[in-house]
């Protein structure tokens, strides 16, 4: 009786499985600096990142609908972006009148937007990208090996450790709670009660989860002490990268330079 | 005139893949005490869950005559009294009073009605003294006690528990056999503590890798010592 869909990790023998988790891990992140440095507007360019990303998840096996269907978790973000439609000064479109509002799109905002959009888009994809073909602890050690800090490694690494064991806590309560969620044997009484009732007792749980889980790190902080931690994280040393995985490094950093470099040039 | 608990091959299967329960069947006769054994991971748990339709699987599921399914939910759920392993998932609510009563409130009972139902349960686990205490600081066995009051307060005519004595001292394990002994209701309980199945249940049912592997009296079943050994199971002393 577990949780199983937070694991986004996806069993695979393809090439992108392959790969070292260091080289994956800094192309992601490259990846994704270089587009979100790609100026607005540059179409093309992001046409060549989207195949770029849409190819690996091709060789990756995962297949494409799978990774559109995880992409759509970019969508809230994008409505981050929304006010750009009508804050970008430029062309205007057209007027909306909401009373003493009057709201205009224009052009440069509709441009400013669908770049965004895209952008978060093709980003979230290179991330679902890694996380399927990586597992979890492997990203972690590539982390430590590119020198993010120990101490943060540490804590995303027990966060996601124990997500899953207070997930399968909440989903235990909420099992609970439905088993004595129940109609009366006359008829005639509504069944539920009054939403105050009811939000009460979903305040109690989370509360109830609230204080499980300060209880539960106490103890595993304990359980650490008495293996003899003294705050510093130490973990075994990681192999060298062997040429191929500096060949890998140097193909895909260099495309998105290149890429990078072509944005200017055609932005200008 | 029904029987409490009617199960005809009933198969389910986690998401993953795991396959928990196969061809399972199995009747409960009104007021029959029965024991549900075998080692971890057998499926017992998977099982109880079916009792009250929160996992729902192929085969059929009939709960005092009516069969377990999206329309007899609410009823079922009031005529199974489900007891999990840990109080701490059971007891949700801050007080223990809030949590005896909620199975009664969600039915939408009069507050009169409820009132009287927490009274009775928690006086029929000699717990009346702790309606304003907080759940969270009780005792194991305090704790187990209130769970099963609130279900009690449900008035249900079977009583599921799971690992009832895991964890309790010797008196508190002590204490609950006595209240599950006088406890006038269909029981179904899954279990590891054998010295409890020999004393409180005439029958015990043996689950393993999702079979009903044995069925029958346990006084005759206990005896069987290649039977136990096979399920991992121990003879009491």
């Amino acid at each position: 009786m577990h949780i199983h869909f937070l694991d986004p990790y996806q069993r695979g023998h393809s090439p992108v499985h392959r790969t070292d988790a260091r080289v994956k891990l800094v192309l992601s992140v490259a990846f994704i600096l270089t587009t979100a440095l790609i100026p607005i507007g540059v179409w093309p360019i992001y046409v060549l990142l989207f195949a770029m990303v849409i190819s690996l998840v091709i060789l990756s096996g995962l297949g494409v609908g799978f990774v559109f269907k995880r992409a759509a978790l970019a969508f809230p973000f994008v409505l981050a972006a929304l006010p750009l439609l009508f804050t970008t000064p430029g062309l205007q479109l057209f007027s909306l009148t909401l009373g003493t509002w009057e709201i205009t799109m224009t052009l440069p905002g509709v441009e400013r937007f669908f770049s965004i959009a895209l952008k978060s888009w093709i980003s979230v994809q290179a991330a679902i990208l890694l996380t399927a073909t990586t597992q979890f602890p492997d990203i972690l050690t590539a982390m430590r090996a590119v020198r993010v800090p120990r101490l943060l490694v540490a804590i995303i690494g027990l966060m996601w450790r124990y997500l899953f064991v207070l997930a399968d806590e909440a989903l235990r309560l909420i099992r609970a709670r439905s088993a004595r969620s129940g109609e009366a044997d006359v008829p005639g009484h509504r069944k539920g009660g009054r939403i105050s009732w009811r939000a009460q007792t979903a305040g109690g749980m989370a509360g109830n989860l609230f204080i499980r889980s300060i209880e539960r790190s106490e103890r595993i902080y304990v359980a650490m002490l008495s293996r003899g931690y003294d705050g510093e994280v130490r973990t075994m040393p990681h192999p060298k990268l062997e040429v191929s995985n500096w060949i890998e490094l140097i193909i895909g950093g260099g495309i998105l330079i290149l890429l990078l470099v072509l944005s200017l040039l055609i932005w200008e | 005139m029904h029987h409490s608990i009617e199960i005809e091959s009933l198969t389910f299967s986690y998401p993953d893949g795991h396959e928990a329960l196969n061809d399972v069947s199995l009747v409960i006769k009104p007021c029959e005490k029965v024991a549900l054994v075998g080692p971890n991971g057998a499926g017992k748990s998977t099982l109880i869950l079916h009792l009250n339709g929160i996992l729902s699987g192929s085969g059929s599921v009939r709960v005092c005559g009516m069969k377990v399914g999206k329309e007899t939910l609410g009823r079922v759920r009031a005529m199974v009294g489900l007891v999990f392993q840990s109080p701490d998932d059971q007891l949700f609510s801050p007080r223990v009073y809030d949590d005896v009563a909620y199975g009664p409130l969600y039915q939408g009972l009069p507050l009169q009605t409820v009132q009287e139902r927490v009274e009775e349960s928690l006086a029929a686990v000699a717990m009346s003294d702790y309606s304003q205490r907080i759940s969270h600081h009780l005792s194991m066995g305090e704790k187990k006690r209130i769970a099963i009051a609130t279900v009690l307060s449900m008035k249900p005519e079977v009583l599921v528990l799971d690992e009832p004595t895991a964890g309790l001292d010797p008196r508190a394990r002590r204490s609950l056999i006595n209240l599950l002994h006088e406890l006038p209701l269909t029981m179904l309980v899954s279990t590891h503590d054998m010295p409890l199945v020999k004393d409180l249940f005439p029958r015990m049912v043996i689950l393993d890798q999702g079979r009903v592997v044995a069925d029958g009296q346990t006084s005759i079943l206990m005896e069987d010592k290649e039977l136990l050994d096979a399920h991992g199971l121990e003879r009491p002393f």
